[in-house]
């Protein structure tokens, strides 16, 4: 199903429809779109960032990804299997080396066990020694910031910060070729997300692992990954390498978003952050006509609300540095420039 | 901070007996804030920047306790004011924005019934005069169809329409002073850009002075024109922030900086991580609290703490280093 010799996971068609609730049992069903016909490609080796704002569907999309959800329809393909043809039983081995790390892992932190057991878990499936198990996760207590003489507490003398550490540590004992990150930084303090940055980092290049790393927190992304997916209400809006994304964002709500990042102020500049965007997105139960953003977009205003934006949902085209799905990307630059101030405008 | 001061902090401790000892959240904070004066605090979280908030308030949960210091409003001290006359202080004088906006407002109160019990509660109006001010106040945090979405709850509401709806609630009284912690942290940065520009609107029209207490130093670098770092309990530099950010003059702002990953650039060194973690604020280091996490650390400051330093006008840092006027290296300008 792929092309791409070194694609490592890719999905065609990926969409997760969940029921919604309906105001009568009389009423029609409806449906919540959280991924709504999604074809990606990640390629061993690389980090790909997967960013939108909280209900576009990207952890919905990070869940289906490793069959956690079964998508509605559509396939996933890792490492040279088709994970959605597989039956259950099969699932599991052949998913073994791809990982998740979750936003919450207090939810599947085992309350009455010591972290020690936790972390070691996936080291005592692979059968190791329980000394070097306690070596090992020792030096995982390290490595996420909460140190070795941790190893005996439970959970619950954790603060939520440090629960989340315990999951990244548990994650990274799996040994995986893979790792679908949600959100896993959210948790940390400031100075020890540099630290957890700096550890994935070294670990993708000591264990050549692929990371797709979906965040909401753009600074972040911009710092690890190499490929970029923006998503607005199920689907891709934009997918380009990092650097041109952020320097040279085609799809207007990229612009949008990118905008209401506050960069460091220095003495010459403390503008406030422009606001491009006002109110909420629409429900993903009764999404826009066309294009799902024309609702809010700041461009199609600026070209007098062209028709087609309502009428006809863009694909995303363009070449394979650079795709985004708008009808109008070639003309996002010229019209966000003075929206913005002057350094992101270049 | 020329203009008149109308919150005055000296020398505030606060202590929290717990299983570990005591812990000490507020260490010895002095600051002051100018009326109109929008001040930031940063800091990690567990650094007492929270707890400073709190006790401004006299809010701090039990069994932590507020054992020294002075905290003046307008020349009256909070501290010793009876409980009754606290709580008018309280939302009418100072109001308040948390960062979870859900754990403020009532789920079972129609969004505007809740801000007229503040009014009411605080005497700014009656009967449909009051409807009429909620109405207002929802209109002014530009909730659409205020008059109609007045009748919704909480629940009918999204994340960052709720937090609209507590700043609406914090700033119903038009206080002096209004006390934002973490107000944006559970949103989103659209969002985000909404609630500060909305905060900005407020303190420009109706002068209301604001405390900013998060962990994100660029958006006090966009927001706040002061800035207060804090560090195990105590205020470890402060200044004007652009300043600040461009020449600090404590290690551990400037360690910050390194290490807070920025949008406006990838950087090819890669971050630059603070080494350890924050100290537990019931066993803290000796001498300088940040002396285990210093690339520069000296004797002198594993055995004793260093005082506050005027370093500039205006400017302070708590660092030995800082007296024989090292300055690090800051934000690039870009």
């Amino acid at each position: 199903m792929t092309t791409e010799s070194n694609a490592i996971l890719a999905a065609r068609d990926l969409s997760v429809w969940f029921s919604a609730r309906r105001p009568s049992v009389f009423a029609k069903r409806r449906w919540v779109r959280a991924v709504d016909g999604i074809s990606l490609t990640v390629m061993a080796g690389e980090t790909l960032g997967i960013v939108g704002e909280s209900g576009c569907g990207k952890t919905t999309l990070g869940r289906t990804l490793v069959l956690l959800t079964r998508p509605t329809s559509g396939h996933v393909e890792f490492a040279g299997r088709e994970l959605t043809a597989l039956s259950s039983r099969t699932l599991r081995a052949a998913r073994r080396r791809l990982q998740m790390i979750f936003q919450d892992p207090y939810a599947s932190l085992d309350p009455r066990q010591a972290v020690e057991a936790i972390v070691g878990e996936p080291l005592r499936i692979v059968g190791i020694a329980a000394a070097k198990r306690r070596q090992r996760v020792a030096e995982l207590l390290d490595l996420v910031g909460l140190g070795a003489e941790t190893m005996r507490r439970l959970p619950r003398e954790f603060s939520g910060g440090q629960r989340q550490r315990i999951g990244i540590a548990r994650a990274l004992a799996a040994d995986p070729q893979l790792i679908i990150c949600d959100e896993p930084l959210s948790a940390l303090d400031v100075s020890v997300q540099a630290q957890i940055v700096n550890l994935l980092l070294r670990l993708q290049r000591e264990l050549s692992l692929t990371y797709v790393f979906i965040s909401h927190d753009l600074a972040v992304v911009r710092q690890i990954a190499d490929r970029v997916a923006v998503m607005y209400l199920g689907t891709i809006v934009e997918l380009a390498q990092t650097e041109q994304l952020f320097r040279a964002p085609r799809h207007p709500y990229s612009v949008a978003l990118l905008s209401a990042v506050p960069t460091l102020a220095t003495e010459g500049d403390t503008d406030p952050t422009p606001v491009l965007l006002s109110g909420d997105p629409p429900s993903p139960v009764n999404l826009p006509t066309g294009c799902r953003f024309h609702t809010r977009c700041w461009l199609r205003e600026k070209l007098g609300n062209p028709a087609i934006c309502a009428e006809q949902p863009p694909a995303l085209a363009g070449d394979t540095m650079h795709q985004a799905a708008c009808h109008f990307a070639d003309e996002t630059a010229a019209h966000a420039a003075p929206l913005l101030r002057p350094e992101r405008a270049s | 901070m020329s203009r008149e001061p109308i919150l005055s902090v000296e020398g505030l401790r606060v202590a929290i007996p717990s299983p570990r000892g005591i812990v000490e959240a507020v260490d010895g904070v002095s600051f002051g804030v100018a009326s109109r004066e929008v001040v930031g605090i940063v800091g990690e979280s567990g650094c007492g920047k929270s707890m400073l908030a709190m006790s401004i308030m006299r809010l701090i949960p039990e069994p932590g306790r507020i054992v020294a210091g002075r905290v003046t409003l307008v020349g009256r001290d909070l501290l010793g004011l009876p409980e009754r006359e606290m709580r008018k202080v309280r939302g009418s004088e100072i109001g308040m924005i948390f960062q979870d906006p859900s754990a403020s407002l009532n789920p079972v109160m129609r969004i505007g019934r809740q801000i007229e019990e503040t009014i009411e509660a605080h005497g700014g109006a009656v009967g449909s005069a009051t409807r009429d001010r909620a109405i207002d106040m929802l209109r002014a945090v530009r909730i659409p169809e205020p008059a109609v979405r007045a009748r919704d709850y909480p629940y009918q509401y999204s994340g960052g329409m709720r937090q609209r709806v507590v700043i609406a609630i914090g700033t119903a009284n038009r206080p002096k002073l209004l006390i934002a912690d973490e107000p944006t942290t559970a949103l989103d940065v659209t969002v985000q850009a909404q609630i500060m520009d909305l905060l900005r609107a407020m303190n420009e029209e109706t002068g209301t002075a604001i405390i900013l207490i998060t962990h994100n130093i660029a958006l006090v670098s966009r927001f706040c024109a002061r800035i207060l770092v804090m560090y195990a309990g105590r205020i470890v530099e402060s200044g004007p922030t652009a300043d600040v950010f461009a020449r600090p003059s404590h290690p551990y702002t400037a360690a910050l900086l390194r290490a807070v990953p920025r949008v406006e650039a990838r950087l090819r060194e890669g971050l630059t991580a603070i080494e350890g973690r924050p100290p537990d604020l019931a066993r803290k280091p000796s001498g300088c609290a940040y002396h285990p996490r210093c690339a520069l650390r000296g004797d002198i400051c594993v055995r004793e703490a260093p005082p506050e330093i005027e370093v500039a006008a205006g400017r302070t840092a708590r660092c030995w280093a800082a007296e024989l006027g090292i300055v690090w290296k800051g934000s690039a300008p870009s």
